[in-house]
């Protein structure tokens, strides 16, 4: 049946417009939400999605009109203009994005409003882009030979492209870069840890955002048939994020949403106010910058998941396929992890004071100690979260210490977080799929066309295998959110295991785990140690790791108190000191 | 070009960046002690002209009504959530009686033409409790929310306001009387009297906040809370009331930069955005988070800006705001990678 949405949705594209009754007025209407939209959807992925906001979003639409009309004014056919347009925009956000990109959220989001204004008054002044007047008499789009300059003609060319955009953001959303994207928002460090490119993936959605917006830019240029700096200034970068929070902005029905909601109160506040209040001026934004305040206040998250609420939605399951091969594993007894000498000092506190200890093949360490004893600290420095003042980490006799977090994990080591560290809106799977992210290679443009689906369910396919592994296979497709604390700490071993790891670090996995979840936690650990993978856990239970470890490292005030097996360590006096206090 | 112009550009620059330093300042208070990116910022600064053009010309400024209708919304808001500190009596009082006095006052006041210094006081009284009330009423309830939440909050807040500047000044231009008419010379330099009010008054300003942060124990309250909110409550510091301080400083020194500037220029309604956002390119410049850095970064701005304009007009706004361009790529190379967003 799939063979006939094409014609299907082709033919209702172009019937709408027709319909007996409908004013022209409305048609011109709907072709301004959609490509408001059209827009609006960079901004789901970027600010709702990306958590990345841009108050310069109508001046990369400006890149797309403006671009157009240069070039069509020059003879350029208007189609041909159009990959031109949404690469100008592409580009002007690649160079943006790559000053900003690296600083928090709000020096973007400032950046991008003194960007957006000095870019309108950039157009305003030069005299090749007409100035305040802008440039006018654009030719018409053509198609089969109909130049679409009525607005009833115009219109299946705005919905196909809103189509289009929709498809191409979902799919997006639903591939290895997708994921990186999404976890930028509350994940961004789990998700280095396990190999993403903070920086690119912000770069991605920045730069998708910005390539919609241009073509948005090229769709009102062709629209318009001329262009001026009013319609990509700062108050209309604004408007767009308005319709981005009002619709629902972490979602992709809320751009349409947004969009049709704002545009329509738009049109009839421009229409009453003015009457209203007797006088002639943009009214609409007192009731506009209201509705924003007001919106944050009642419903943050938009009006979208309100209405979305009213059917049951239906959870997209992702096929799975073949896992990716997996690497060798190092041979049972071969030192993985020396750590020698290892100083970390905050201040006038030395929280790590030159402790020494290795971690074999094949073999599980517990690192214990009481509060404040340090073994966070080192659990960082072995992770590349935190950078030593001093000592030596070598990994399978490479150098470790100083490696940021990314390349920490491309030497296929594995870390789960004290304080779990998930992506709420994505389903269990998804979040463990991220830990498959170096195993797959896929980038943007595939996700886009959809050309990753083998590879994406190779790496479902090692998600699902690895959920089941830890218990959780009847879970994969619920929020991550609605686990449980336990249920969250054997996710993000699951995520941990999809790496692929030589080395395993986990910190505190038995903490809010019930008897019989430690018990089946405790049985796993001991597969993969037999399996030849190297585990250092920093644990607080005592009973969870004495059955469990080979050797205990033990830690106090930042420094290595015992280092030896289980039964030897509980009958070192300097341990029950620091443990029990002193004899009295 | 020479030293003559050098020389008056030079002065425009220190005047204009005396006005962004204070709002700069402002906006590092605001953003430190509340996480707002306090946007509206610069529609104290038309408010603060206007209502004094408005008083200098023997008319009530229409921004009363909006100070009235304010602050019944910060009442209802207040009882709405339960009034927090000092009881109804002290809520209305603060919402609802402050309005009305100020409010007689001008309308007492305005057609005698009190002179300079009173029509002043009036307008500050009229436009510095705004603030407050839109803390109350729009950023109180989203002390929690991520900075980027409050920017958008801010962005809303910025826009009616403009929207309400067109209501109630309407779209012409004010310009009002000056504090003072004389002039001086240095040589080849003439300095308007204004000008040296402006740089007088601003540095004023900053010693007074220089002694409230340093010295007395709501500037100290305020530093704690900017520093650790939650700490910052656990030893008993309301940060609300924080917050409500912090936004009455930012209207305040808005409002004084608005009627410091509305003899040297004509003031719309809608023009204290750009003039506020030159402000916030000087904190940011600073970090956000330095004084004397904001200080500095605003007669930067307020210089480049004066000798953009003699020498490419048409093209100041944008070489002003281009100014922050090396800035964010220096701090972005040195920024580390992969932090949260929230």
């Amino acid at each position: 049946m799939r063979w006939l949405a094409v014609p299907l949705i082709a033919g209702l594209l172009a019937g709408v417009p027709w319909l007996p009754g409908l004013p022209l007025f409305w048609v011109t209407l709907l072709n301004s939400i959609g490509i408001a939209a059209i827009l609006v959807l960079g901004l789901v992925v970027l600010t709702g999605i990306g958590g990345m906001t841009s108050f310069g979003q109508a001046s990369f639409m400006g890149f797309g009109a403006y671009a157009t009309a240069l070039l069509t004014t020059h003879g350029v056919s208007p189609w041909l203009a159009l990959p031109a347009a949404i690469l100008a925009a592409g580009v002007a956000a690649a160079v943006i994005g790559a000053v900003t990109l690296r600083l928090s959220g709000h020096y973007l989001a400032l950046g991008t409003l003194a960007w957006g204004v000095s870019l309108y008054y950039l157009a305003a002044n030069l005299d090749a882009l007409g100035r305040n007047d802008g440039m006018s008499g654009l030719p018409p789009l053509v198609l089969f030979g109909a130049r679409l300059i009525d607005p009833r003609l115009y219109f299946p060319v705005v919905w196909a492209f809103v189509l289009l955009a929709c498809l191409a953001t979902r799919n997006l959303l639903d591939s290895r870069v997708g994921r990186a994207v999404r976890a930028l928002r509350g994940g961004a460090q789990a998700a280095a840890s396990f190999g993403v490119n903070i920086f690119r993936a912000r770069l991605v959605a920045f730069v998708y955002a910005g390539m919609l917006a241009g073509l948005a830019g090229w769709l009102y240029a062709q629209m318009q048939r001329s262009v001026n700096p009013t319609p990509f200034s700062l108050n209309a970068s604004i408007e767009y994020l308005l319709m981005a929070v009002v619709g629902g902005a972490g979602h992709v029905p809320g751009a349409l949403l947004g969009a049709a909601l704002v545009t329509l109160v738009n049109d009839r506040l421009q229409d009453v106010l003015p009457r209203l209040l007797g006088a002639q001026g943009n009214f609409e934004t007192i009731v506009f910058g209201i509705l924003l305040m007001a919106v944050l206040q009642v419903a943050p998250e938009g009006v979208w998941p309100h209405v979305a609420r009213l059917w049951r939605r239906r959870i997209r399951s992702h096929p799975l396929g073949v896992p990716p091969a997996r690497a060798e594993r190092l041979e049972v007894g071969a030192a993985v992890l020396e750590v020698s000498a290892l100083r970390k000092r905050f201040g006038g506190l030395v929280a790590v004071n030159d402790v020494s200890f290795t971690v074999a093949a094949g073999q599980i360490v517990g690192l214990i100690g009481p509060n404040g004893a340090g073994k966070s600290t080192t659990f960082n420095l072995l992770t590349g979260v935190a950078r030593p003042d001093g000592g030596r980490v070598r990994f399978a006799g490479r150098q470790l210490s100083g490696l940021p977090a990314r390349a920490v994990a491309r030497l296929r080591i594995a870390r789960s977080f004290q304080h779990v560290k998930l992506v709420a809106g994505m389903s269990a799977i998804e979040n463990v799929a991220v830990g498959a992210h170096l195993r797959g290679r896929a980038g943007a443009l595939r996700g886009l066309l959809r050309l990753d689906r083998v590879e994406e369910a190779g790496l479902f396919g090692e998600a699902a295998a690895q959920l089941a592994r830890v218990g959780l296979g009847a879970c994969a497709d619920r929020p991550a959110a609605s686990l449980a604390l336990g249920q969250q700490r054997l996710l993000e071993i699951a995520r941990a295991l999809c790496l692929d790891p030589v080395l395993l670090l986990l910190d505190e996995p038995a903490a809010g785990l019930r008897h019989q979840e430690k018990q089946a936690l405790a049985a796993l650990l001991r597969r993969l140690r037999a399996e030849g993978m190297a585990i250092l856990l920093v644990e607080h239970d005592m009973e969870f790791v004495m059955g469990l470890a080979d050797r205990l490292v033990v830690m106090d005030f930042g420094t290595k108190l015992a280092d030896g097996p289980p039964a030897v360590v509980r009958a070192d006096p300097a341990v029950i000191e620091a443990y029990l206090g002193g004899v009295a | 070009m020479d030293s003559t112009i050098l020389l008056i550009l030079g002065q425009d620059g220190v005047v204009n960046g005396a006005i962004y330093a204070l709002l700069a300042l402002s906006l590092v208070l605001v953003f430190a002690t509340t996480r707002v990116i306090f946007i509206p910022q610069g529609e104290f600064v038309a408010y603060g002209a206007l209502s004094y053009a408005a008083l200098d010309q023997g008319q009530l400024p229409g921004s009363v009504w909006l100070l009235c209708g304010l602050g019944v919304a910060a009442f209802v808001a207040g009882v709405w959530r339960g009034r927090g500190t000092g009881g109804l009596l002290g809520l209305g009082l603060r919402t609802l009686g402050l309005p009305a006095v100020v409010t007689m006052a001008a309308m007492l006041l305005a057609p005698r033409r009190p002179g300079v210094a009173v029509e002043a006081v009036l307008a500050l009284a009229i436009v510095t409790p705004m603030a407050p009330y839109i803390y109350r009423i729009g950023f109180q309830p989203l002390a929690e929310a991520s900075v980027l939440v409050l920017l958008i909050g801010a962005v809303g807040a910025h826009l009616a306001l403009t929207g309400m500047g067109l209501l109630l000044f309407g779209p012409e231009g004010s310009r009002a009387g000056g504090f003072s008419e004389a002039s001086l010379s240095f040589g080849d330099l003439v300095v308007q009297g204004q000008a040296i009010w402006i740089v007088g008054l601003a540095l004023l300003a900053m010693l007074a906040l220089y002694g409230l942060f340093g010295h007395t124990l709501v500037g100290r309250a305020l530093r704690a809370t900017a520093v650790n909110r939650l700490g910052a409550r656990l030893v008993g510091i309301p940060t609300e009331q924080a917050g409500v301080i912090a936004f009455g400083l930012a209207g305040f020194i808005g409002a004084a930069s608005g009627i410091l500037i509305a003899p040297l220029t004509t003031i719309y309604y809608d023009s204290g955005f750009l003039i506020g956002l030159k402000g916030f390119t000087a904190a940011i410049i600073a970090g956000l988070a330095s004084y004397p850095g904001a200080v500095l970064a605003a007669l930067l701005v307020g210089v480049v800006e004066s000798f953009a304009s003699f020498w490419a007009s048409a093209f100041k706004e944008v070489i002003v705001f281009a100014v922050i361009i090396p800035v964010l790529l220096w701090r972005s190379w040195r920024a580390p990678a992969g932090e949260d967003e929230e």
